[in-house]
């Protein structure tokens, strides 16, 4: 004589049961799953959507633009670029573009009657026309300098430069080294060279009879074709200074940008420790209801055996059970950690993504509990004497 | 023979003699009265019976099966077979209807649920209530509840129905009802055993087996 088996429908039946006639019980022992798990895929949600973002706006900026500065000399000084710098720089092959910035020693103030020390953090250089173009910049307000301007006390300001200084319109004036200058354009933001946001630029030809500039670019900047970028990068020391060759330091702006995307899941480690403890304690919340479940339903559990159920079908109800109570929290949390990431995201305008991995950890990491949930009270099911439906009491 | 115990005994805990020797033969088409005052063993009886616990010494065969020699889950397999069960408090699912409370009956017998579902219907006209499949149980009287639970116990056609106190939570009209329904079907051919301490339901019963302090009388 053999037992018959239970339906894969059957078992989905049997284990909802309990979950239909306790309504409130099942809310809130889902409720400690959906937490945990919202959680952890929002907080992976959220980071991937950052990561992706950085990826993107590298994308958008393109890796191919190299910068060069002095270095420091054998004993230690502050070494200078030749002016010749940005001449050489133009004639390597594949370099496509080219513009040069030198720090002047200058504040730029509203009126002269702020003392000079008060500078605002900004910087003034005298830039070549090019720069604009290199840097893919744009100009927010106003023109860029050109061959006539560059001559005359005419500055552009970088938008960090514009905020602090508060000048939202050209056509004013500013107080640089001694005299005034005619504020005549206003950049917008520059992600791959911020120490121009904080500029106010003037021409090379202005900055040397203005502002008493030495005529030495402090940074040159060059855009060459995405394939020889490492070769450009290998040759530009011997280029600039061919005679020291050593005090010329050639970076990658663009570097910093794919370090900050590689890092952005980095700092989520914390939350998502945080997200898996939420999720343990739902566990044995949900593993507490089972067990207080099974405790009630003594008598409904002698009913089945006396029905003909076994002790594995027993189990198997009541570990369908919990299944079902984890995967209700696992599901309702999933959709919450989407609709996290998706606000979030969209607030900040971010591509939101919420990779698939993610949602299928969360599926399996809910299975995983509901199964390890429901084993202890299963097995306590299971063991009940069948007698138990018939006593009185 | 659908029901045979020999010299059956049972203690609990290796102290409390429930059955000290207990001989019973019940032929297929019987309706029997188990009934004793509390304490007497009946419960332990019915256990035995229904095979939802073993025997300390002795032979307890069902339907030809010596329990002695099948698994528990060969013993599930029997119940599911051959026993139906009416309690004294129901044991209904709340908030399920009716139709579905008595198809659960056939839930471990192999049926698909709309074969199940169909039986449930003739089961619940059989003892008179086609017109109540969908009220759930709060909504029917204590007689009417029982009469479901009897149709559950009868939804796979068992060849015996064990019924412990089937009256017990019943004012005498409904008990009434429900004893009809048990009468109709020993007449349609089940063999039914009550187990009762109400000798009026015993006097009712074509044979009656009395028992006292774990034998029969």
């Amino acid at each position: 004589m053999k037992p018959a088996r239970l339906s894969a429908r059957d078992v989905l039946r049997v284990g909802a049961v309990g979950l239909r006639t306790r309504p409130t019980r099942v809310f809130l022992s889902a409720l400690g799953i959906a937490i945990g798990i919202a959680t952890m895929i929002a907080v992976i949600g959220i980071s991937s959507s950052s990561r992706e973002q950085l990826l993107r706006q590298l994308d958008r900026l393109g890796t191919n633009l190299l910068t060069v500065g002095p270095g420091q000399t054998m004993f230690g000084e502050e070494a200078k670029l030749p002016v010749k710098a940005l001449e050489m720089v133009e004639r390597i092959g594949p370099v496509q573009t080219a513009a040069a910035t030198g720090v002047v020693d200058a504040s730029v103030r509203r009126t002269d009657r702020i003392p000079e020390a008060v500078t605002g953090g900004i910087t003034v250089q005298a830039a070549s026309a090019e720069l604009l173009k290199t840097l893919e910049g744009e100009v927010r307000h106003g023109t860029w300098l050109n061959a006539a301007t560059e001559r005359q006390p005419a500055v552009v300001l970088g938008s960090e430069a514009a905020k602090r200084l508060g000048i939202t319109r050209t056509g004013v004036r500013v107080w640089m080294g001694d005299r005034w200058f005619s504020v005549i354009g206003i950049l917008g933001p520059m992600t791959l060279a911020p120490e121009i946001e904080r500029s106010a630029l003037v021409g090379f030809p202005a900055a040397e009879r203005f502002l008493d500039f030495d005529g030495h670019a402090t940074t040159i900047y060059e855009r060459s074709t995405d394939a020889s970028v490492e070769a450009v990068r290998a040759i530009l020391p011997q280029t600039v200074n061919p005679e020291n060759p050593e005090e010329v330091e050639v970076s990658r702006p663009s570097d910093g940008l794919a370090a900050k995307a590689a890092a952005a899941g980095a700092f989520t480690n914390l939350l998502l420790g945080l997200g898996a403890v939420a999720l343990l304690v739902g566990g044995v919340g949900v593993a507490n209801t089972m067990v207080i479940s099974v405790l009630e339903r003594r008598k409904e559990i002698g009913l089945r055996r006396s029905l003909g159920a076994t002790r594995g079908q027993i189990r198997v109800q009541f570990l369908a059970e919990s299944l079902l109570l984890s995967a209700l929290g696992g599901v309702v949390g999933a959709l919450l950690g989407t609709l996290a990431t998706g606000g979030y995201a969209l607030s900040r305008d971010w591509p939101p993504i919420v990779p698939p991995w993610a949602i299928g950890g969360a599926i399996g990491a809910t299975l995983l509990i509901g199964t390890i949930a429901g084993i202890y009270p299963a097995m306590r099911a299971a063991r009940m004497s069948p007698t138990m439906a018939l006593a009185t009491t | 023979m659908i029901i045979e115990l020999r010299e059956v005994t049972k203690v609990y805990n290796g102290q409390v003699q429930a059955l000290r020797g207990v001989d019973l033969e019940v032929e297929p088409g019987e309706l029997l009265a188990i009934v004793g005052p509390s304490g007497s063993g009946k419960s332990t009886m019915l256990h035995m019976i229904g095979t939802l616990d073993r025997p300390t010494s002795g032979t307890v065969r069902i339907a030809g099966h010596d329990v002695a020699k099948l698994t528990d889950r060969q013993l599930s397999a029997l119940r599911a077979r051959h026993l139906g069960f009416v309690f004294q408090q129901f044991h209904l699912s709340p908030g399920v209807t009716a139709l579905d409370n008595v198809a659960d009956g056939m839930l471990y017998s192999g049926a698909p649920l709309r074969e199940r579902r169909r039986r449930a219907r003739k089961a619940l006209e059989r003892v008179g209530l086609g017109h109540r499949l969908d009220h759930k149980p709060n909504q029917m009287s204590g007689g009417e509840q029982q009469r479901v639970a009897v149709a559950r116990a009868v939804v796979g056609d068992p060849p015996l129905l064990l019924a412990d106190e089937p009256t017990g939570n019943l004012d005498t009209a409904s008990g009434a009802e429900v004893l009809k329904v048990l009468k109709d079907l020993n007449d349609a051919g089940t063999t039914i055993a009550i187990i009762t301490h109400d000798n009026d339901i015993a006097e009712w019963c074509p044979r009656q087996v009395r028992m006292r302090d774990g034998r029969l009388t």
